[in-house]
This record gives C-alpha cells, sequence and structure tokens, in this order.
C-alpha cells in the first residue's frame, strides 16, 4: 500500500514538474528549456563572468530556487543534515566533466527529456548514449564500485551552497553593473521568465524532489540494478506532462534539423550523454539532484555543484561547448578526456573498495 | 550487521542486495539517512522480507527478517 503510494506521489509530482518546466517556455525560457541545470548553472557561471559567451549570461533563479526549495523541505522534515568527506575532490571533477559532456549534447538529463517532449529527434541519440553511460555506471557499482562514507559536519559546513545561492539572488535583485546580462535578443541568456514566476517554479520543483527523491539517472539505474521502477516514474511523467502542454501549445515539432538550442551529430550527441550518464551514476544522482541533495546539507553534493559550474565556464572559455552548429574540434576532445578520466575514477574506486 | 551508515543510495541497497545472496532468514542493518532507509525498505519488501525499524538520534536499525 504504502509503495504503491511512492509511486502515485512520484507521479504526480512529475506532471506537475512537467508542465511547470512547459509553462516557463511559454513565460518565455528558451524553447525545450523551461529547465535545465546545466544550461542554468552555465548562464549563472556567465552572469558572474566566469565565462564571457555573452549570448549565454544571466542568474537563473530557478538554480537558487531548487536549492533553497529542498533546504526548506528538508528543514521542514527534519531532513537537514549536514554531512560529506566522501571524496570531495574526486566528485568536484565528475561535475566538471558530467557538465562537459552535458553541453556537448547542449542539455542536462532534465533537459534531454524536455527535448524529447519538444519532438527533438536528436535528443534520442542522446538518450541512447545516456542508458549506455548509466550502464557503464552501473557495471562498476555492481563490482563494489564506492567513494566511501560520509560523516556528519558543522552546520555551516552543509550550508555554504544554500548561502551561495542565496547571494545569488540578492545579485539578481540587486543587478550591479559587473552582473553580465545577455542583451534583448542576443541569445538564450535573454530569453527568460519574470524572475519571481522562475524563483517560484525552482522553489516548488525543489520541494518536490526533495519530498520524492526525484533524479534523472536514478530511474534507469535502479530499473538495471534493482528492478525498482518508482524513480523511472517521475521521469516517464515529466515527459508525458510536458509532452500535452507542448503538444497543446503548438510546442511540439518533430524532426531533428532546425530544433531549438541543438545540433544534429548524432555520434556526439550520443557520446556527450554517455559521459553525463556515466558520471552521473559515479556521483550517484543527476544533476538536479545534487543540487536538491545540496539544500539537504550534503558538502559532497556542493562540491559536485561547484564542478558543474567550473565545467560551465571551463566549456565556454575554451570553446568546448556545442552550438547549434554542431559540436566543436575541442568539445570533442574535451569529451574523450572526460570519458578517459570517468574510466579512471570508477575504475580506481572500484579496485580500492575490492582490499 | 550491515553497516551502510554514511553511505549514499544507492549503496545501502546493493549491499543488502549482495548480502541476500546468501538467503538467511534474517539481516540487521544500520543507516542514517532517510532515503537509505526508504530504499532499503522497499528492496527488502520486494524480496518477502519484512522490516522493522528501530531509531536512535540519526542512525535507524533494520531488522530484516522473512
Amino acid at each position: 500500500m504504502k509503495q504503491a503510494n511512492e509511486k502515485m506521489t512520484i507521479l504526480a509530482a512529475g506532471l506537475v514538474i512537467g508542465v511547470i518546466a512547459a509553462a516557463l517556455v511559454i513565460a518565455g525560457n528558451p524553447v525545450n528549456m523551461g529547465f535545465c541545470i546545466a544550461c542554468f548553472i552555465r548562464d549563472t557561471a556567465g552572469a558572474l563572468g566566469l565565462h564571457r559567451a555573452a549570448a549565454v549570461q544571466y542568474l537563473r533563479p530557478e538554480i537558487p530556487g531548487l536549492v533553497l526549495g529542498a533546504f526548506a523541505a528538508a528543514l521542514v522534515s527534519h531532513e537537514f543534515a549536514p554531512r560529506g568527506g566522501s571524496s570531495p575532490i574526486t566528485r568536484f571533477v565528475l561535475g566538471f566533466f558530467v557538465m562537459i559532456g552535458c553541453l556537448m549534447f547542449l542539455g542536462c538529463p532534465f533537459r534531454m527529456i524536455l527535448r524529447l517532449a519538444g519532438g527533438d529527434g536528436n535528443a534520442l541519440l542522446g538518450l541512447a548514449g545516456f542508458v549506455l553511460g548509466i550502464l557503464c555506471g552501473v557495471f562498476f557499482l555492481n563490482r563494489g564500485y564506492s567513494l566511501k562514507r560520509t560523516y556528519a559536519l558543522p552546520k555551516l559546513e552543509g550550508a555554504w551552497l544554500v548561502l551561495i545561492q542565496a547571494a545569488i539572488l540578492i545579485l539578481l535583485v540587486m543587478a550591479p553593473a559587473f552582473i553580465f546580462f545577455t542583451e534583448a535578443g542576443g541569445g538564450p541568456g535573454a530569453k527568460h521568465a519574470a524572475a519571481a514566476l522562475s524563483l517560484g517554479a525552482g522553489l516548488a520543483v525543489g520541494i518536490m524532489a526533495q519530498k520524492t527523491r526525484l533524479c534523472m539517472v536514478g530511474g534507469i539505474r535502479d530499473a538495471v540494478l534493482f528492478r525498482e521502477w518508482k524513480l523511472l516514474c517521475g521521469f516517464v511523467a515529466i515527459f508525458a506532462a510536458a509532452l500535452a502542454v507542448n503538444a497543446a501549445t503548438g510546442n511540439f515539432h518533430p524532426g531533428f534539423a532546425g530544433q531549438p538550442i541543438a545540433h544534429t551529430d548524432g555520434l556526439w550527441n550520443l557520446l556527450g550523454m554517455l559521459l553525463a550518464g556515466f558520471g552521473c551514476v559515479l556521483l550517484g544522482g543527476c544533476p538536479l539532484r545534487q543540487l536538491v541533495l545540496s539544500g539537504e546539507g550534503n558538502a559532497d553534493s556542493a562540491a559536485a555543484v561547484l564542478g558543474l559550474a567550473v565545467g560551465a565556464a571551463f566549456a565556454h572559455n575554451f570553446s568546448l561547448a556545442s552550438s547549434g552548429e554542431g559540436p566543436t574540434a575541442n568539445g570533442k576532445i574535451g569529451v574523450i578526456i572526460g570519458m578517459i578520466v570517468v574510466l579512471m575514477i570508477a575504475v580506481a574506486n572500484t579496485k580500492a573498495s575490492e582490499k | 550487521m550491515i553497516d551502510a551508515r554514511g553511505r549514499s543510495c544507492p549503496e545501502p541497497v546493493i549491499m543488502i542486495k549482495k548480502a541476500m545472496d546468501s538467503k538467511a532468514a534474517e539481516y540487521e542493518m544500520l543507516v542514517d539517512n532517510r532515503t537509505a532507509l526508504e530504499n532499503v525498505t522497499r528492496f527488502a519488501k520486494h524480496n518477502g522480507y519484512q522490516v522493522e525499524v528501530t531509531q536512535d538520534g540519526e542512525a535507524y536499525t533494520l531488522r530484516i527478517f522473512k
């Protein structure tokens, strides 16, 4: 009975989150990008001047919303528990390369679902790569891969990412001259819903994701590992709801060419998401889940989030990120290096735990 | 006693899954976060076990039995 309830809850949450994501596009966010953790962290890194790609600079309130929403939900249910110490620098590096993979594909696993729901066929290759990456991760999990245990930490240590997100909100409201904002018509960074709406959406999704443990990687991972379908229900519900809203509002355009903020290089769409999926399994969750865990006081996840942000900055400073025209030569090298590094991390932490 | 304190999911579930290969009638397991508690409980019930939980501060002791 209780387990049936769990599935209904995450189905309902997934449906609401899918509707919110599709509605954010109607409210002004870029098409098929109502939510994208990778893109929004990348835009935020740009707004802070960590990269200077003028088209993608905005302090996206959805990210602080997610973390603060998860933080509030965790406080209420007494689940805010500052902890860390489970290989934080390894998690930083994994976060870095997950971002390189996401920006090769042009989206995190969450946006991959939204792109599928918008009819973007290129995301099918992303999904294929994502599943392959998860299978790579599961291979090592089954052989004892572990980044070792966490320990309880002082409250402030668990609160840093929450405080940083609050500071980003303050910067958004004050908009000092040193913050970069994409000029109107200058690219995806200029396309955004009203800040209060974005923040509200982030808070709502953060609360629901904390309650349901929603994770885009966890769904497929748990289905393969344990024949456990709960998290996958959330994944499918987001897709179904976003698809329904897109179809009803004329935002569903099936095809491969000319898809919004996407490219048609199938091989690199696949390899980008393979890297992201593999890295996320080694991290224990997708970028969205890392934000939620940070809100619960997990300092290791906070390290992963910082890795994502630094990865985004590098991706644009060194021309690793793809564009609508396709992947870059540097980006391909970045993804290959990422695969080697992630594989090294998997092997090293699997052997180590066999001793 | 399986000590999964400090382990993040899916690790605690993998630990109990591996332990269940021995087909014992009873296991005892320690976890220290609610996600692990929920996931291990769900996995045990799916595999025909019952679960009794006692909480001691931040740690939960699970008695998993047939």
